[in-house]
């Protein structure tokens, strides 16, 4: 357990503003190394080229595979891969964690692109549950609808849906944007932590149940408001987000954002303020 | 009887410098909002000013073809151990910014910063995941 000072000379951190009270205890004392060299991508990755492009035809191969052959191609320095003939298999696409543009000809079966961390996806059909389920980065488009458990646990990076979706979209969200084009289903962003949700048509009843953070945008009916979810009125920055992200969702880019309504953590579930500090520090 | 002039010091309070700064006396809109303070090392939901992008973000963005900060929309500078530092979410662990980098005094520029920082750890060959890697890689 850490202890808790009160010394009077400011930290940089303290004097900055950033925080009041002064912690120690337990760190792993990782330091930044300001000349670290330019890279953008993981070891062990590819560094690829989207203008070098091919086809694979996973007709005949099971997920694991068209997966080992997706990894085979990029460590051919392959940057655009068009998959024909998806025929809404399950787990296609997952773990991905390279720059890459991938295409899928065709629908997904369940847990589709799940765990990816940086490549730009579209999927001309429709997907099965949990797709793009623990996404890290990149950019998923798919053209039609998706089942439940839409962008289930994702961390970051952004989630297109152009049409409608299942129930529990959002579940337990880390982080990263996901924007509906259609309708959504029951218990939309259910026990979410932070990112935000964006709803341009419809969506079900519970919108938001158990909400801790994050921000939910809705542009038509709310079915009802979850437990501890609350309206909130929509700032400037939300609209100028607002408009940004849809035209990079490639939808609703003449949507009338300001008319939206913006949903958020009501907090009373909220526990934090009678955390000691030192608690604080590891909830985050 | 002479009245005393009572003239009050106008003290100029500099918006930029306060905005974004948890744990001072003004409340940011969202604590205001909700009526509480925020209990996390930053405000979560700060949305990230585009124009104060650095060279190298830049750069990052057009290498994998994104169309904006993508993922580190939601990365922000915190502090650890009363020292300016960011989370990295693949180590678990809060990566602490050195005592010779100047930080602005401004969140937004904070945030660019920790991000540009955040990622060339990420992908350096130093990162404590890269021996992870090597020993329990399985494809």
């Amino acid at each position: 357990m850490a202890n808790l000072k009160t010394a009077e000379k400011k930290t940089k951190a303290q004097s900055m503003g950033m925080h009041t009270e002064t912690l120690t205890g337990k760190t792993q004392q990782k330091f930044f190394n300001p000349d670290e060299a330019e890279n953008f991508f993981y070891w062990g990755t590819f560094d690829v080229d989207f203008n070098k492009r091919t086809n694979l035809d996973v007709k005949d191969l099971d997920c694991k595979q068209a997966n080992g052959k997706i990894d085979e191609l990029m460590s051919q320095g392959y940057g655009t891969i068009v998959i024909k003939n998806p025929q809404g298999k399950h787990s296609l696409g997952v773990g991905i964690l390279n720059k890459l543009n991938l295409i899928f000809e065709g629908s997904l079966g369940y847990f589709g692109v799940g765990s990816i961390d940086g490549p730009i996806v579209r999927v001309n059909g429709r997907v099965g549950w949990s797709c793009a389920e623990n996404m890290m980065a990149g950019k998923v488009v798919i053209e039609k609808n998706a089942g439940s458990c839409f962008g289930a646990a994702i961390r970051g990076g952004d989630l297109i849906c152009k049409g409608s979706v299942g129930a529990r979209t959002g579940i337990d969200q880390k982080g990263g944007t996901i924007i509906i084009g259609g309708d959504a289903g029951a218990f939309t962003g259910f026990m979410m932590q932070r990112g935000r949700i964006v709803i341009l048509g419809d969506v079900g009843i519970n919108l938001g149940d158990s909400m801790y953070d994050g921000t939910i945008y809705v542009g038509g009916k709310i079915g009802s408001f979850g437990s501890d979810a609350v309206e909130s009125p929509m700032t400037k920055d939300d609209i100028d987000w607002l408009k940004r992200k849809l035209k990079v969702a490639e939808i609703g880019e003449n949507f009338d954002v300001s008319k939206m309504t913006k949903v958020v953590a009501g907090k009373k579930l909220w526990n934090y303020d009678a955390l000691e500090p030192t608690e604080k520090k590891g909830a985050i | 009887m002479a009245k005393k002039k009572n003239k009050k010091k106008k003290v100029k309070v500099s918006a930029k410098e306060v905005k974004g700064q948890l744990g001072k006396k003004k409340e940011s809109a969202r604590e205001k909002m909700i009526g509480q303070t925020i209990g996390y090392r930053y405000d979560v939901n700060l949305l990230p000013d585009y124009k104060r992008l650095t060279p190298f973000l830049k750069k990052y963005i057009e290498h994998m073809g994104w169309d904006d900060l993508n993922w580190l929309e939601d990365v922000h500078m915190g502090y650890e151990e009363d020292r300016p530092a960011v989370f990295d979410r693949n180590a678990n662990g809060w990566v602490t910014i050195p005592k010779k980098i100047k930080l602005p005094n401004n969140q937004q520029d904070r945030d660019m910063i920790a991000r540009e920082l955040l990622v060339k750890f990420q992908m350096s060959p130093n990162h404590p995941l890269v021996d992870l890697k090597k020993a329990y890689r399985k494809f």
